[in-house]
């Protein structure tokens, strides 16, 4: 038998490579300078998905919400090998927290229905880890955390997962929400030939982008018909990447967004990294003889 | 969600396995025990298990001015489904102000969990807690005695500061190693609360068919002294210096992520916001360029001590001392100086008069 399987990804800075160019020279770190990538788990948890179709059967449906940008992610899911992708955007999805974002994720799923959810264990924007157990918990999925191995056999999983200090073999039900490890699969890289032909995958606001910028001076139904044209022509070709709102997903718009949101932002702070005291030591018998001797004066060792 | 209670207790969930405690809910208390008495309220611990009353006297010694105690066999080991459900059942009846819980494999499944059912806030792997006032940008709502839960953000780069104003209780997470370990008070006694718990008939979606632990086997927290090995050192025969020199210094060994990945080095050692957080009196990182990841789990050390051939490696912007220069050549001219160190005052005097 086949498994519908769901997966969850998100656009994440690169907060990894944080290089001199990304720092200003006050030494806080330049956001905007930093690359947008897939966040790293999230491909080991299309990997896991795309694993258990291989093996299985079903089908693979990758979900991302967040700004018009976050269709890179999805197009690169499609290079991998995934089935369809949406985008969850919304203006009015703008400044959730865990809480809502899981409940905005738990609403487009539902309409889903799938047999299994994917998450990767945390972003590196955040590493809050928050999402994937929130999310199981909205849809009353069982959730199983920290997923090295995974075999299936019809109605449950058994899992292996990687709790720090060592490892726990759980049997869950059906259906169920996994946040995978990195440790679990290398993830396959994008093929070519799928590639090629999903390159040309375009969101209907990525559309509706384009098209403005290629008719700027025509009338508004103008450009709305050759929008509407595009996207005909996309879904024809099976390269439309499916665009949701809230209205779509019938989200309560009270647990959305900011006013969904329990944790408000009292202060942020950036991180200077300019130490007060560095003192310097050339690398040689003497600079380390000096060094040393520093470390014993002021009781540090010896 | 619970309605703000002024008069809720501070809570902190006593993480167990298998009968012993984890250190963190040990330190999880002295924090707690702050919180509570700057409120004015009461400081709980809240217990799940089976057959774990004896560690309500620990719980007690270490702060805990109340225990609650849910007990049943179904408890013995942890499952998101039981857990949440006793831990739930245990906020809607006694609407605590404030619940802690270790930033752990298991409080980082908990945790989220409940708070997905209360449907209040939750702020993950806080390094510091304080109570303090909020001032809402849009209401200009004033809101006193509020929880400030401090968390670096956006891989260690900026530090945040969240507030849960209204939905309670206020949730955080905080990782081990992160707060200071309560002293246990010998004489100190506390009251133990059992709460009955309604699990039966409870089909629970999850079987746990095995369990392996092993101990883990380097002490990096109670290090004095922590030499860590990064990327940089460049292969497994290198790292063998990294040995060296902890060895002379009586202290532990660390090791970057890049360093672990690599193998140089086993996970135990690792050191940063996926492995151990340190603040030993000094660290000594080689070949470690300073990822923000690296330097969440060590910038609390008193002297860091920098030894790398990059010059423009982020890790000389924390370092208190650094070398430029190659660790191959450094550091056995850091054990040679030790070892003789007869010769050291000659050296650092002829060094003095240069």
């Amino acid at each position: 038998m086949g498994y519908n399987c769901v997966v969850c990804v998100k656009q994440v800075p690169d907060t990894k490579r944080i290089t001199g160019q990304a720092m200003r020279d006050d030494g806080t770190v330049n956001r905007a300078a930093l690359p947008a990538i897939f966040n790293p788990e999230d491909l080991n948890a299309l990997e896991e998905a795309l694993h258990v179709r291989d093996q299985h059967g079903g089908t693979v449906t990758v979900i991302a919400m967040g700004l018009p940008a976050a269709c890179d992610v999805l197009r690169d899911s499609l290079f991998r090998g995934a089935d369809q992708a949406i985008l969850i955007t919304d203006r009015r999805a703008a400044a959730s927290d865990t809480l809502a974002t899981s409940y905005i994720l738990s609403c487009a799923i539902r309409k889903l229905k799938p047999d299994l959810v994917f998450c990767g264990r945390q972003a590196i924007d955040g590493d809050t880890a928050q999402v994937g157990p929130q999310l199981a918990e909205k849809l009353g999925y069982t959730l199983v955390t920290y997923l090295e191995e995974l075999t299936l056999d019809g109605q449950a999983a058994c899992v292996r997962r990687n709790i720090g200090n060592g490892f726990e073999k759980v049997r869950s039900r059906l259906p169920a929400l996994f946040t995978v490890m990195e440790t679990a699969n290398h993830p396959r890289p994008p093929a070519l030939r799928k590639a090629l032909k999903c390159k040309k995958a375009r969101a209907p606001v990525e559309i509706a982008k384009a098209v403005e910028g290629a008719l700027g001076s025509a009338s508004a139904e103008a450009k709305a018909q050759e929008t509407a044209r595009r996207i005909a022509e996309m879904e024809a070709k099976g390269l439309l990447i499916a665009q949701w709102n809230l209205d779509d997903i019938e989200a309560d718009l009270g647990w959305c967004g900011g006013a969904g949101s329990p944790t408000k932002v009292h202060r942020i702070q950036s991180i200077v990294l300019a130490g007060g005291d560095y003192k310097e030591f050339p690398p040689s018998d003497r600079g380390v003889a000096e060094l040393i001797g520093e470390l014993i004066q002021d009781h540090t060792i010896g | 969600m619970i309605e703000m209670n002024r008069k809720g207790e501070v809570w902190v969930f006593a993480e167990q396995e298998a009968g012993h405690l984890s250190d963190v809910p040990l330190e999880l208390l002295s924090k707690g025990r702050e919180l509570a008495d700057q409120l004015g309220v009461p400081l709980a611990a809240v217990l799940l298990g089976h057959k774990v009353r004896p560690l309500c006297a620990t719980l007690a010694k270490h702060g805990a001015d109340v225990v609650y105690l849910a007990e049943d066999s179904v408890l013995a080991q942890y499952q998101t489904t039981s857990y949440t459900r006793v831990v739930c059942d245990l906020i809607t009846a006694y609407k605590p102000q404030i619940c802690l819980f270790g930033a752990t494999a298991m409080g980082r499944d908990l945790a989220p969990t409940v708070a997905s059912a209360m449907k209040c806030g939750l702020t993950a792997d806080c390094t510091d807690l304080q109570i303090g006032e909020h001032t809402d940008v849009q209401t200009k709502e004033h809101i006193s005695n509020l929880l400030l839960q401090i968390r670096p953000a956006f891989g260690g780069n900026i530090i945040a500061t969240i507030v849960n104003p209204h939905r309670w209780p206020q949730m955080a997470t905080v990782r081990e190693g992160v707060m200071r370990m309560s002293v246990a008070e010998a004489g100190r006694t506390g009251k133990t609360i059992a709460f009955p718990v309604s699990l039966a008939g409870v089909d629970l979606p999850t079987e746990v068919l095995d369990s392996q632990r092993r101990p883990k086997k380097v002490n990096l927290k109670g290090a004095r002294i922590i030499v860590t090995g990064g990327a940089g050192v460049g292969n497994r025969d290198n790292f063998r210096l990294i040995w060296d020199l902890a060895n002379i210094l009586g202290g532990a060994v660390g090791g970057s992520r890049a360093a672990v990945d690599l193998g140089y080095v086993d996970h135990d050692h690792q050191v940063g916001q996926t492995g151990t957080t340190v603040r030993p009196a000094l660290y000594i990182c080689c070949g470690v360029s300073g990822a923000v990841q690296h330097r969440a789990g060590m910038q609390e050390s008193a002297k860091i001590l920098a030894i790398n051939i990059d010059k423009d490696a982020p890790i000389f912007g924390i370092a208190h001392f650094g070398i430029v220069g190659d660790m191959n050549e450094v550091i056995p001219r850091m054990i040679k100086t030790i070892r003789s160190g007869a010769g050291l005052s000659d050296a650092v005097k002829s060094a003095s008069k240069a």
